[in-house]
C-alpha cells in the first residue's frame, strides 16, 4: 500500500467531494444501517436486564483508573511480559516503533510478515515503513486486504472497506490478488461467500508459510502480561499461532490492571462493534508457551501522541476507547461523508477528538478542522461503551483550536464576527438595536418568496450567509423582534 | 427565555409561550435584560467571548424559581455548558451564580409535564403532524416522550410518526455554515422523511433546526409547514378561527 | 529502547502532574445483577439457543452416545485426534508433531473444550489435554468440539473468573465469520467454516 492521507484537505472540503459520489453515499447507508441495527438488538438484550450501563459505567471506570495510574501499570505489564518470556520495546513514536519491528524482521532475515488488523499499526504507517526495509507487509483481514489490494484508503474502524460494495470487492479481487499471490477464481462472483473464499485461498499460503506476524492487541493485562486480539474471520489466531515470531504493537492505553477486568470489556466490545453477543474469535495468549504458537514473542508500547492527549484533562477521557466503531455507526456526518474526509485511520467521532488530541491543534489546517466535523447531536456519546462524552471534547478542542488561533489572518473574518455577536449579546440594549437593523435590512432583501404558513422567505444572501442560502431558504425577518413586541404592549395582548 | 433566535427571527413563537404558560395559570415574565444563552460562541470555540453572555444571562435570571425556554438546544446549553465557561472566567462569583441559576432553566416540554403535571393543555389543532425530536432535546436533556404525550393530547391533531426520527437534522448551529454541504445533505434526509409522512406540519422543539429543515423544504416548494411546539400547544379553537377570518 | 521507556514514562508523569490520581472505585455490580440468574437446566438450553444462533451444529448426547455421534458428524473425513481425547473416531491421525503444512491437508480436527458461556454461546479452549495446540482447532476445516454439560457457565464474568490467565486461550463463538462485505455477516473465511459441539448430559 503506497497511499496515505498526507495531504488530505480540510473536512469541509473533503466531505464536498464525499458527498458528490452518490455510490459511496448508498454504501454507507446500507452497511451502517445494518450495523446499527444488530448493535440496537444485541445491546437491548443487556439493556433490559440493566447490565448494559452497569458496564459502560465498569469499563469506564476501569479505564478511568488505568490512565490515572498508567506509568505504574505500564511498568508492572512490562514485568508481567518479561517474566512470560516476552521481548518488550518501548516507542515514543511512529518511526521508532517501525524501527522496532524492522530491525526483529531483518534480524532473522524475513522479508515478509503476515498482518492481523491493528489500529496502531495503520497510525504509524508500518507496512510503508517496511515496504522501505525490502520487507513486504500482507494484510490479512479481509477488508484491511480489499484496501491493500486496491491500493485504497481505510474509511472506518472496523471495516475499514466500508466504502466498498460486494461488486467493486468482486473487481479488486480479480484484478489484483494474481499480483500479490494466488489469483482469484476466474468465475468469482460478488456474493459474499464467494469473496469470501477467494481471501481465503489467496492467504492460505501466505499463513503456512509466513515467519513472522505483526499484530495489535485489544488488552493488555498488566498483573498478568496476557494480551488479546478479538476477531471475527479467524486471520488473528492464524497470524497469532503459526509463525515462529510474534510482534504486538499496542498502544499505551490499551492496558488494563486485571485478568478479571475483561469480564467487562468481552462483554463491552463485541456488542458495541459488530453488533455480536461474542466475535467469532478471542484469543489471548500471555509471552511464550512451550510447544505451542510463536516461540518468539515481542511487544512495543507505542505512545506516538497518546501522552500528549493524556495531559488534556477534558479530552483524557479519549484515551478509554476500545476502537469498537459504534460511535462511526451512528454519526449522521459520517454516513454522509464516509472515512476518508476525516484524514485519518480514525474517523468519525472518536477520530476527530482523537487527532487534534493525539497530534495538537494550532499548526495544522486539516487537523484543526476535525473538532468542527460534527453538528454535536449526540448519538456518538449515547452509544459510547465507555462512555466517552465525544460532543463535550469536542466543543473543547474546538476551544483549544480557537485559542491556538487567535490573531491569525485566516481566523479573523470568524473571530470578529464572534466578537461582534458577544458584543451585541452582552446587553439587551445593543441586541435590541441589532434586530431592529437586520428587521430594517429584511425589507430590502431581494428574491422573496411567501412560504406554506403566508411568511416571506429569502432565497439568497450574501456574503457567509451564501453558505446557508445554497440550498436553503431563509424566513425573512419579522417586522417586529419579540423584544420590540413587549415593549410596546408590555406582553399584554396575547 | 425567549431564546435570540426566536426573540429575532421568530417571535411568534415567544408570544405562544406566553399565551400557554398564562393559560395554565403560571406567572410569566420577560425580563427585558436577557440576551442568549452563548451556545453560538462556546459551540465555536470562543470561550472568552461567551463570559460576558453567560454573565448577562444569570444577571437578567437571578431569582425566579423557573426560567423555561422553548428550546431544548438552549435549555441544555444553560445547563451543560455555562458551568464550563463560568469557570474559564476564573471569576467565583459568575460560577456561584451559574451553579445557582442555569440548572433552573427548562425546556417547555419538562416544565410543562415535570413541574405543571400536566399533559392535555387544552390545546386544538386540527393538522396532520409529525414530530422531529431535536437532538439536544432527546439526547441532552433526555426530555423522552414527553413532548409526543404534549402533542398526542392535542385535540384534532393527527400524529404520524416520521421515519428516522432520531437522526439529527444537520442544522448545529454554526455547522450548518462551516460544513454547510454535509449539514444540507444531513438536512436533505430529514426533508425527504418529512415528506414521506404526507404531514402538512412539521413540529419540533427548536426554532433553529425548523428553520434549516423548513428552509430545505421551502426550498423544495415541498408545501410542508414548519411549526413550533409552542405554537401548536397554544392553538385554540378560539385562536384557530381568529386566524380563519 | 531505554530512552524510549524512561521518555514515556516521564511523559506519563508529566501528563499526570497535578492531577488527583485517586479515582472512583469501579461499579461491579453488572457481576451481581439479580437479572442474570437462570436456573440450570435453562442455562444449558439458552447455551445450545445461542450456539445454533451462529450457525453452528448442536448435537445433544449421553457419555455412551459419543462415540456414535462423532462418527456420524465425522463420517469418514481422516481427522486431527489432540493427545487426551477419550473417545475414538472414524480415521484418527494422532496430533503430536503435526505441522501446519499437514494439518491444512486434513479435513477434521476433534477437541474438547474447557469452559462453555451459555449468554454468549462460547466454547473456550485452554489447548492442553484433549484440545492440542492452537492451530489444531484452526487450519482444519471442520471442527467438532466435546462439551460436558457441567462445563457450562452462565456468562462472560463466571467465565473469566473461572480461567488461568497463564494458559493460551481460544474464545470460539461460531465458525468462522466476517462482516467486512457490507457489514452482512458470511460464515467461513480463515478458521474452521463447520463447527459441531456435542454437548454431553
Amino acid at each position: 500500500m503506497s497511499r496515505t492521507f498526507l495531504g488530505t484537505p480540510a473536512f469541509p472540503e473533503a466531505a464536498r467531494a464525499a458527498l458528490a459520489d452518490p455510490q459511496l453515499r448508498r454504501n454507507l447507508a446500507h452497511a451502517t444501517g445494518t450495523i446499527r441495527g444488530k448493535r440496537a438488538a444485541v445491546v437491548s438484550e443487556l439493556e433490559e436486564t440493566g447490565e448494559w450501563e452497569q458496564l459502560r459505567l465498569a469499563g469506564a471506570a476501569i479505564k478511568d483508573q488505568t490512565l490515572l495510574h498508567l506509568d505504574e501499570h505500564l511498568v508492572a505489564l512490562e514485568e508481567s511480559l518479561v517474566a512470560a518470556g516476552a521481548v518488550v520495546h518501548w516507542a515514543r513514536d511512529a518511526e521508532e516503533a517501525c524501527a522496532v519491528v524492522a530491525s526483529i524482521a531483518h534480524g532473522h532475515g524475513f522479508d515478509e510478515v503476515v498482518k492481523i488488523k491493528s489500529m496502531a499499526t495503520a497510525e504509524i504507517g508500518l507496512n510503508e515503513a517496511l515496504a522501505a526495509e525490502g520487507i513486504a507487509a500482507w494484510e490479512t483481514d479481509l477488508a484491511e486486504l480489499i484496501v491493500q489490494l486496491g491500493d485504497d484508503l481505510p474509511s472506518h474502524i472496523l471495516v475499514p472497506a466500508i466504502h466498498r460494495n460486494r461488486a467493486e470487492i468482486r473487481e479488486i479481487f480479480l484484478r489484483e490478488m494474481a499480483g500479490a499471490g494466488r489469483p482469484a477464481p476466474d468465475d468469482l462472483t460478488d456474493e459474499p461467500a464467494r469473496l469470501a473464499e477467494a481471501a481465503r485461498l489467496h492467504l492460505r499460503e501466505k499463513f503456512l508459510r509466513a515467519g513472522m506476524a505483526v499484530s495489535g492487541a485489544n488488552f493488555a493485562v498488566a498483573e498478568t502480561g496476557t494480551l488479546v486480539v478479538v476477531e471475527s474471520e479467524g486471520n488473528g489466531r492464524m497470524c497469532l499461532t503459526l509463525p515462529e515470531v510474534l510482534v504486538s504493537v499496542v498502544g499505551i492505553e490499551k492496558v488494563v490492571p486485571t485478568w478479571a477486568d475483561l469480564d467487562a470489556f468481552l462483554q463491552l466490545l463485541p456488542r458495541s462493534s459488530t453488533g455480536e453477543r461474542m466475535n467469532p474469535y478471542t484469543s489471548t495468549w500471555t509471552g511464550v508457551t512451550p510447544g505451542d504458537g510463536p516461540q518468539e514473542v515481542h511487544v512495543v508500547l507505542l505512545d506516538n501522541g497518546r501522552t500528549r492527549a493524556l495531559a488534556d484533562e477534558v479530552g483524557r477521557q479519549a484515551l478509554r476507547c476500545i476502537r469498537c466503531s459504534a460511535c462511526l455507526n451512528v454519526c449522521p456526518v459520517y454516513e454522509r461523508t464516509g472515512g476518508h474526509a476525516y484524514g485519518s485511520v480514525y474517523p468519525g467521532p472518536i477520530g476527530a477528538i482523537l487527532t487534534p488530541l493525539m497530534r495538537g491543534v494550532g499548526e495544522d489546517e486539516q487537523v484543526d478542522s476535525l473538532p468542527y466535523a460534527s453538528s454535536l447531536c449526540g448519538a456518538c456519546y449515547e452509544v459510547c461503551p465507555v462512555l466517552i462524552d465525544i460532543p463535550s471534547v469536542l466543543v473543547d478542542q474546538r476551544a483549544q483550536v480557537v485559542d491556538a488561533r487567535r490573531g491569525q489572518v485566516s481566523h479573523v473574518g470568524e473571530a470578529a464576527a464572534m466578537k461582534g455577536a458577544a458584543w451585541a449579546f452582552g446587553r439587551a440594549s445593543r441586541l435590541g438595536a441589532v434586530e431592529r437593523a437586520t428587521g430594517l435590512a429584511g425589507k430590502f432583501l431581494g428574491r422573496r418568496r411567501v412560504d406554506p404558513g403566508g411568511r416571506g422567505v429569502v432565497s439568497r444572501l450574501l456574503g457567509p450567509g451564501g453558505a446557508w442560502s445554497e440550498a436553503r431558504d431563509l424566513p425573512a425577518p419579522p417586522r417586529e423582534s419579540f423584544r420590540a413586541w413587549w415593549r410596546r404592549t408590555n406582553g399584554a395582548d396575547t | 427565555m425567549v431564546t435570540c433566535v426566536n426573540d429575532a427571527m421568530f417571535p411568534d413563537v415567544g408570544k405562544a409561550t406566553l399565551t400557554l404558560l398564562r393559560r395554565l395559570g403560571v406567572d410569566v415574565e420577560f425580563p427585558t435584560a436577557q440576551t442568549c444563552c452563548a451556545q453560538p460562541m462556546v459551540n465555536t470555540g470562543y470561550l472568552d467571548e461567551a463570559v460576558p453572555v453567560v454573565r448577562t444571562f444569570v444577571d437578567a435570571f437571578a431569582g425566579y424559581d423557573h426560567v423555561v425556554a422553548p428550546s431544548g438546544s438552549c435549555a441544555g446549553s444553560c445547563r451543560h455548558q455555562h458551568s464550563i465557561v463560568a469557570r474559564r472566567s476564573g471569576d467565583a462569583g459568575l460560577q456561584r451564580a451559574v451553579e445557582e441559576v442555569s440548572p433552573r432553566v427548562l425546556e417547555l416540554s419538562e416544565f410543562l409535564v415535570d413541574v405543571l403535571g400536566v399533559e392535555d393543555v387544552g390545546a386544538h389543532y386540527p393538522h396532520r403532524v409529525t414530530y422531529h425530536p431535536t437532538c439536544h432535546s432527546l439526547r441532552m436533556l433526555g426530555v423522552g416522550d414527553r413532548p409526543t404525550r404534549l402533542l398526542r393530547a392535542v385535540k384534532g391533531l393527527d400524529l404520524v410518526e416520521l421515519p428516522a426520527a432520531e437522526q439529527c437534522c444537520g442544522f448545529g448551529g454554526t455547522f450548518a455554515v462551516k460544513n454547510a454541504d454535509t449539514s444540507v445533505a444531513m438536512g436533505s434526509d430529514k426533508a425527504r422523511h418529512v415528506r414521506e409522512t404526507g404531514a402538512d406540519v412539521l413540529v419540533a422543539g427548536d426554532s433553529s433546526c425548523l428553520m434549516h429543515v423548513g428552509g430545505l423544504l421551502s426550498r423544495q416548494r415541498a408545501g410542508v409547514r414548519v411549526v413550533h411546539l409552542a405554537e401548536v400547544l397554544a392553538s385554540t379553537e378560539a385562536s384557530a378561527r381568529e386566524v380563519a377570518s | 529502547m531505554n530512552d524510549a521507556r524512561t521518555a514515556i514514562l516521564e511523559r506519563v508523569r508529566g501528563a499526570l502532574h497535578g492531577t488527583e490520581r485517586a479515582a472512583a472505585p469501579v461499579p461491579r455490580d453488572y457481576r451481581t445483577n439479580p437479572a442474570r440468574r437462570p436456573v440450570r437446566p435453562d442455562l444449558l438450553d439458552l447455551f445450545v439457543e445461542r450456539v445454533e444462533d451462529y450457525r453452528a451444529r448442536v448435537h445433544r448426547c449421553t457419555p455412551a452416545e459419543v462415540a456414535d455421534t462423532l462418527a456420524t458428524v465425522l463420517r469418514r473425513r481422516r481427522t486431527v485426534v489432540p493427545d487426551g481425547f477419550a473417545w475414538p473416531v472414524p480415521q484418527p491421525v494422532p496430533g503430536a508433531g503435526l505441522t501446519a503444512a499437514e494439518l491444512d491437508r486434513i479435513p477434521a480436527v476433534v477437541t474438547t473444550a474447557t469452559l462453555g458461556v451459555a449468554t454468549t454461546g462460547t466454547l473456550v479452549l485452554t489447548h492442553g489435554e484433549g484440545q492440542g495446540p492452537r492451530a489444531f482447532s484452526l487450519v482444519p476445516d471442520v471442527h467438532v468440539c466435546v462439551l460436558p454439560a457441567d462445563r457450562v457457565v452462565l456468562g462472560v464474568p463466571e467465565a473469566v473468573a473461572a480461567l488461568d490467565p497463564h494458559r493460551p486461550q481460544t474464545w470460539i463463538s461460531g465458525p468462522s465469520a466476517t462482516s467486512d462485505i457490507e457489514l452482512d455477516r458470511v460464515e467461513g473465511v480463515h478458521g474452521p467454516r463447520e463447527l459441531h459441539v456435542l454437548v454431553v448430559t
